[in-house]
Formats: structure tokens, C-alpha cells, sequence
């Protein structure tokens, strides 16, 4: 991977916000050191539960939010402090699709103009062929041409949705970031969102963040997956080998909870129930973050407590931040689960 | 799985014909269509649908608790009462005592200036007439059945110090605080992370066992019905499209929504094969046709079901299914 440039790559990223009105000075570690990096027409998937620091990292990639520190380089530059001017010209590269359809398209605007804004804030197109431009968006996305002349409340969430795409795609991007694109539709609206992401990607070759919680989303659709749990990546692999052979026991703990769609196998199955809460963000645990929900954590002590775990390749590119497989063990939640059971 | 045997005294509730209807400014709009279903005692029925299907409307409309545009007819027969036809002052004893609602919003369905134990000791004392000290004793018991740790501390907390999963476990505390017959769950994991979910669930299936409480399971998500279901309503525009004991209606969907919907979403484990789509979009209620509701979107369409409503018919023992050509995916 390190032959070819990378689309994106992060290193380091860290994000404090303040908290006001505190007495102490305090603040909130949404992200704290999170390094990744995205191949061309690559999808990497960044799953994590609430308050892990997922959108905080997509939003600092888009460069709505400045980073505290670290480095963000866009094919090869870097655009972690860039002003809003100096980041104007690589909106074209930069792309994205929001959560809710329903309040990220400008209720005045019809929807072929919501789609023509981008093309025409970046001069791409001459005006006569903006409108040839924006047809041929909708087809891609699957809407009739007459949509155009409608405004965003007379379209259902599944069309919203397919705007919002044909505005993302609209000025090409190298990346898209798509924050939990589907997860404010109807399930039977989610699917034919997913199969279209998927082939505008196939067909178009962009590179794509794809920010969601739910894990059989991320299984369907992207090449490699990152797990954030409280501002911190735990574990980095290839789609295939993160689900066939997850080693941080937070990921475990993930992939158990979730509740498959088959009666058959959800009821055979182990689940391992975490303990306890999210700690706050505000004043995160020493050492390993994990560590207080961690159901290993009797046998990681008490390095767990002391120092914080890396991310290490444990080869084949799959990274993990967990003490107790950077001691060669490999450690399994469902044996505790059946042993405490 | 002891309701098996009560079962067989006749259901806890019988909902006969249940229609409901809000007349608007705009004409009326048909949320539930002649909608039966029986609840038997000690079992977890899960009503599965997309938004606008008329789920969360129905059960609501039992207790009436919709506004007065709602139009409600059919029979509700709860313990020898029409909970449809009974004064309210009977219907008051019987809400929040002996049926009881969770909500989705654990965020915002507590009030955030009063404490936890001021909350559930509310329910406590108005419905069973305890004293303030016997209230707060028994809240302390009810926190600690539903495995909230450290209940003496948490009775003297606000909502906003506790997190979502913890309040939802606060909402499931109230609902049970009555010991009621049945416990109607609207979407009770939606707000919450997959982890946390993960325990509610767990607790929902210890309050069947432990109490024999019979649970109503409103949800849009599959994984939670394979999870926690005995048996399994499928409801579309309004109407009873699909019912089956679970492993069933997983096993053997017959109707061509519910083989849809159950493509739809993906698996743990099926890796990237790809999702079957419905095409369309879910048909408004205020048109509701004199006909297969699914027509436009469904691939077995014809005629005939384009022209009438298809009524339900038994094609297993318990598995009734609403369409005029049902069965396994081979035949579509």
C-alpha cells in the first residue's frame, strides 16, 4: 500500500474541545491519537458505539473542525490546518453524505438545484452544462428527471438520501465520507442505498470513510475496518479477517452483541455483556481505555492500568491495542462468558 | 416456555377487527386496517414493521392514548373487559397496573427535575397507594430487579446522570412496578448502543422467566425478534401481512414483504453477497387501496391482487399469511 499514495492519510489525530462553564479547566477527548490511512478507492469502515469519537474524526477529515494536533494529508498534503479559503479548492476532493437526509438538503432549494450547487460554487462546468451534468447524476442515482423540480419534503428518505449521494458525486471526489448514511431509513429503503453506494463506487473508483455503529453494514460493504472505542482505535484489519478473527476483546464483545437475524443462531450463540458504561470522555481511564469494562482485564493488569497499549501490526496488516495480545496471548471474552455463566 | 400451558385457557388478549382511523383536514388516513391478534399469558409477541405500519398505533389505540382525531373500532377483550368499550375510569385501573408501555426515548421519557426514586415511587404511590417510605423501599427493589447497580445511591439521582442503557433500565423498573400482565415494549433498544442493547434484551427475557409477564415487542429490528421472540406479527400499511411462531416465519417466510424484508438487511457472516432491494417506497396510508397494499412493490403482483384484499389464510399450523400467492422464495 505504501507504493502508491495514499487517498487520505492520518497520523496522530487528536481532538480536544473545552468544557465551558467548569470551574477546573477541562476537556473532552473526543479523539486522541487516531492514525489510519485510506488506498485509492479503498473503503475503510470506522465503527464504534456512541461518544467513541467516530464522527469527531470524520468531521475532522471533512475539515469542518480543526484538529488539536496531528496530520491529515489529502493525496499527499496536508490540510489539518488549512484556512477556509486555502481548503476551498479541495472541496472538489472532498465529499460528503450526511446521517438525515431530512434536515442536510436546503428545504428552498429544488432538488436539481441542491445537486447543481457544488458544480457551480467550484466553476467545474459552464452553465449549459451543469444541467447535462445534473441528468446524468440522477440517472446514476437511480431518480427520474422530473424529481429535479421538486423540493426535498416531497421526496421520500430513500430519494433524500439518493439526492444528498448525486450532490456528494456531483464534483467527482477522491474521498467520500458518508457518516451513517443509512441508519435514519426504513430497513427496506436501506438496502437499495447500500447496493447503489456500492456500485457508484465499483464504477466511479473513489475512496470512501464509511462511519457507522452497525457492524453488518460495515461487513457488507467496505475493504478494511477500524473499531474506535473512546477516542482511540483498538483494533485495524481487513474486513474478512476482523470478522473471521476479531483479537481485541472490545471488537469480541462488539461482533457478540450484535443481534443476528436468525433466531436459530442468535440463541446458540455466547454473548458477552459488557459491565458498566462508556466512561466519560472528560477524564478517560489510565493506561487502557478498555480496561474498565474489559472482561480480561484481571489478567492484563496491571500493565493495563499503567501504560497505554499501541496499535500493533500483528501481521498481515492487522493491527490491534491490547496488552494482552501484545504479549503473545490470544485473548477470547466468550470464555470468560461461558466460565462466569 | 411454562405460557404453553395457559396458553391453552384462552389468550391473556383477544384483539378482534382493531381499526383505527384519523380524520384530518385532509381526508382520513387509515392507520390500522382490521388488525386481530391474541397475546397468550407469558409470551413474547413481536410486532415487526416499517414506519407509518401501523405498529406503535395499535397498541397505543388499546389504551387509548391516541388524540381525540382517532377514529378506534373492533374489540379488545383484556380479563372479561372491552378495553375499547370500558369507561375510562375502569381503563385508568387497568394502564400502567396491569398493562404497561415502554417507550423508545429512555432520553426523554423521564422528567429531568425530579429523581429517579421521586419517578418510580410516583407509580407506586398512585397506583398501589404505598407510603413514601414503603415507595422508596420497593423502588430500591425494583432498580435492583431490573440490575441497576448500587440502587440506595441511584434512587437520589437525576435522569441526566444516568446513562441511556440505565435509563431505559429506569423506564422498565416503572412499567414493572405494578406487576402488570403485560409489558408493551415500543422500540425499547433503538436508542441504544449494540452492547447495551445487548443487556436490555437480556433483562426482558429474565422479567418473562422470573415474573411470567407476557411482553408486547414493537421493533423494525430483526436481530432483536430472532433474539427474544416466541412468536412473530408482520404488519404492512396498516395490515396483518404475516404471522408465524419465530423460527417459522425465519425459516418459511411466505409472504413476498416479509422474504423482502428479511433480504434486506445484512447478516453477520454473509459477507458481501449482495442485498435484496424493495423497490419503491412505503405507500401513504391516506391512499390505501382496495387492494394488496404490496402490489406496486411486489413481484408476485397480478390482477387479482391488484383488485382486492387479500384476506389471511392458515398455510401451517399457527403461520397465517395475508397474500394470494405465498410461499418460499422458489415460486416468485
Amino acid at each position: 500500500m505504501s507504493a502508491v499514495e495514499a487517498t487520505l492519510e492520518v497520523v496522530d489525530l487528536v481532538k480536544h474541545f473545552p468544557v465551558r462553564g467548569v470551574g477546573a479547566r477541562q476537556v473532552v477527548h473526543a479523539v486522541d491519537g487516531v492514525s489510519f490511512s485510506i488506498a485509492p478507492g479503498e473503503l475503510l469502515g470506522l465503527v464504534g458505539e456512541s461518544g467513541s469519537g467516530k464522527s469527531t474524526v470524520a468531521n475532522c477529515v471533512l475539515r469542518l473542525l480543526e484538529p488539536t494536533s496531528g496530520s491529515l494529508k489529502l493525496k499527499g498534503r496536508e490540510i489539518a490546518h488549512l484556512s477556509r479559503r486555502e481548503m476551498r479548492p479541495l472541496r472538489r476532493e472532498l465529499h460528503m453524505v450526511f446521517q438525515d437526509p431530512y434536515s442536510s438538503l436546503d428545504p428552498r432549494m429544488s432538488c436539481g438545484q441542491i445537486v447543481a450547487e457544488p458544480l457551480a460554487v467550484q466553476r467545474l462546468l459552464p452553465r449549459r452544462e451543469i444541467d447535462r451534468k445534473v441528468d446524468e447524476l440522477f440517472d446514476q442515482v437511480g431518480l427520474r428527471a422530473e424529481l429535479r423540480h421538486r423540493y426535498p419534503h416531497e421526496l421520500s428518505g430513500g430519494q433524500r438520501q439518493r439526492v444528498g449521494l448525486a450532490r456528494a458525486l456531483s464534483v467527482s471526489p477522491t474521498l467520500l465520507v458518508a457518516d451513517e448514511p443509512v441508519s435514519a431509513l426504513d430497513v427496506s429503503v436501506q438496502a437499495s442505498i447500500l447496493n447503489l453506494l456500492r456500485d457508484l463506487q465499483e464504477e466511479l473508483g473513489f475512496s470512501c470513510l464509511f462511519i457507522t455503529h452497525d457492524l453488518a453494514t460495515v461487513e457488507y460493504l467496505c475493504d478494511r475496518v477500524a473499531v474506535m472505542y473512546l477516542g482511540k482505535i483498538v483494533e485495524l484489519a481487513a474486513t474478512a479477517e476482523l470478522f473471521a478473527a476479531p483479537k481485541h476483546p472490545y471488537t469480541q464483545a462488539l461482533l457478540s452483541a450484535a443481534a443476528v437475524p436468525d433466531p436459530e443462531v442468535q440463541r446458540s450463540r455466547t454473548r458477552v455483556v459488557l459491565e458498566g458504561d462508556i466512561p466519560s470522555p472528560i477524564d478517560p481511564p489510565s493506561g487502557c481505555r478498555f480496561r474498565t469494562r474489559c472482561p480480561l482485564e484481571p489478567r492484563s493488569a496491571p500493565a493495563s492500568h499503567e501504560t497505554e497499549p499501541p496499535l500493533l501490526d500483528v501481521g498481515g496488516g492487522h493491527h490491534v491495542a491490547c496488552h494482552l495480545v501484545a504479549a503473545g496471548e490470544a485473548p477470547t471474552v466468550a470464555d470468560t462468558a461461558a466460565a462466569a455463566s | 416456555m411454562s405460557a404453553l400451558a395457559e396458553t391453552a385457557a384462552g389468550p391473556l388478549l383477544a384483539v378482534e377487527d382493531l381499526s383505527v382511523r384519523f380524520d384530518t383536514d385532509d381526508g382520513s388516513v387509515h392507520a390500522v386496517d382490521r388488525l386481530s391478534f391474541e397475546l397468550g399469558a407469558g409470551e413474547v409477541l413481536a410486532v415487526v414493521g416499517e414506519s407509518g405500519c401501523g405498529k406503535s398505533v395499535s397498541f397505543m389505540s388499546l389504551l387509548r392514548l391516541l388524540p381525540e382525531t382517532a377514529v378506534v373500532t373492533g374489540r379488545a377483550q383484556f380479563g372479561g373487559t372491552d378495553l375499547l368499550a370500558a369507561p375510562l375510569s375502569r381503563l385508568r385501573r387497568i394502564r400502567g397496573r396491569e398493562i404497561a408501555f415502554v417507550f423508545q426515548e429512555p432520553m426523554t421519557s423521564l422528567n429531568p427535575s425530579f429523581t429517579i426514586g421521586n419517578q418510580v415511587g410516583e407509580v407506586l404511590r398512585r397506583h398501589l397507594g404505598l407510603s413514601r417510605a414503603e415507595a422508596r423501599r420497593r423502588t430500591i427493589e425494583l432498580l435492583d430487579l431490573v440490575r441497576i447497580p448500587a440502587p440506595e445511591r441511584r434512587v437520589r439521582e437525576y435522569p441526566h446522570q444516568l446513562s441511556g442503557g440505565m435509563r431505559q433500565r429506569v423506564m422498565i423498573a416503572m412499567a414493572l412496578a405494578c406487576d402488570p400482565k403485560i409489558l408493551i415494549a415500543d422500540e425499547p433498544t433503538t436508542a441504544l448502543d449494540v452492547t447495551i442493547q445487548a443487556g436490555i434484551l437480556d433483562l426482558m427475557r429474565d422479567i418473562r422467566e422470573r415474573l411470567g409477564t407476557s411482553i408486547v415487542l414493537i421493533t423494525h429490528n430483526l436481530g432483536v425478534v430472532a433474539d427474544l421472540a416466541d412468536r412473530v406479527i408482520v404488519m404492512y400499511a396498516g395490515r396483518k401481512a404475516e404471522e408465524a411462531p419465530v423460527h417459522d416465519l425465519f425459516a418459511r417466510p411466505q409472504h413476498p414483504y416479509t422474504i423482502g424484508l428479511l433480504g434486506a438487511v445484512p447478516r453477520p457472516g454473509a459477507g458481501a453477497q449482495r442485498l435484496r432491494e424493495i423497490p419503491g417506497r412505503v405507500p401513504s396510508l391516506a391512499e390505501l387501496p382496495a387492494a394488496c397494499a404490496f402490489a406496486p412493490r411486489c413481484p408476485r403482483a397480478d390482477d387479482l391482487t391488484r383488485s382486492q384484499v387479500p384476506e389471511l389464510r392458515e398455510v401451517a399450523p399457527g403461520h397465517r399469511v395475508a397474500c394470494f400467492h405465498p410461499g418460499p422464495e422458489a415460486d416468485a
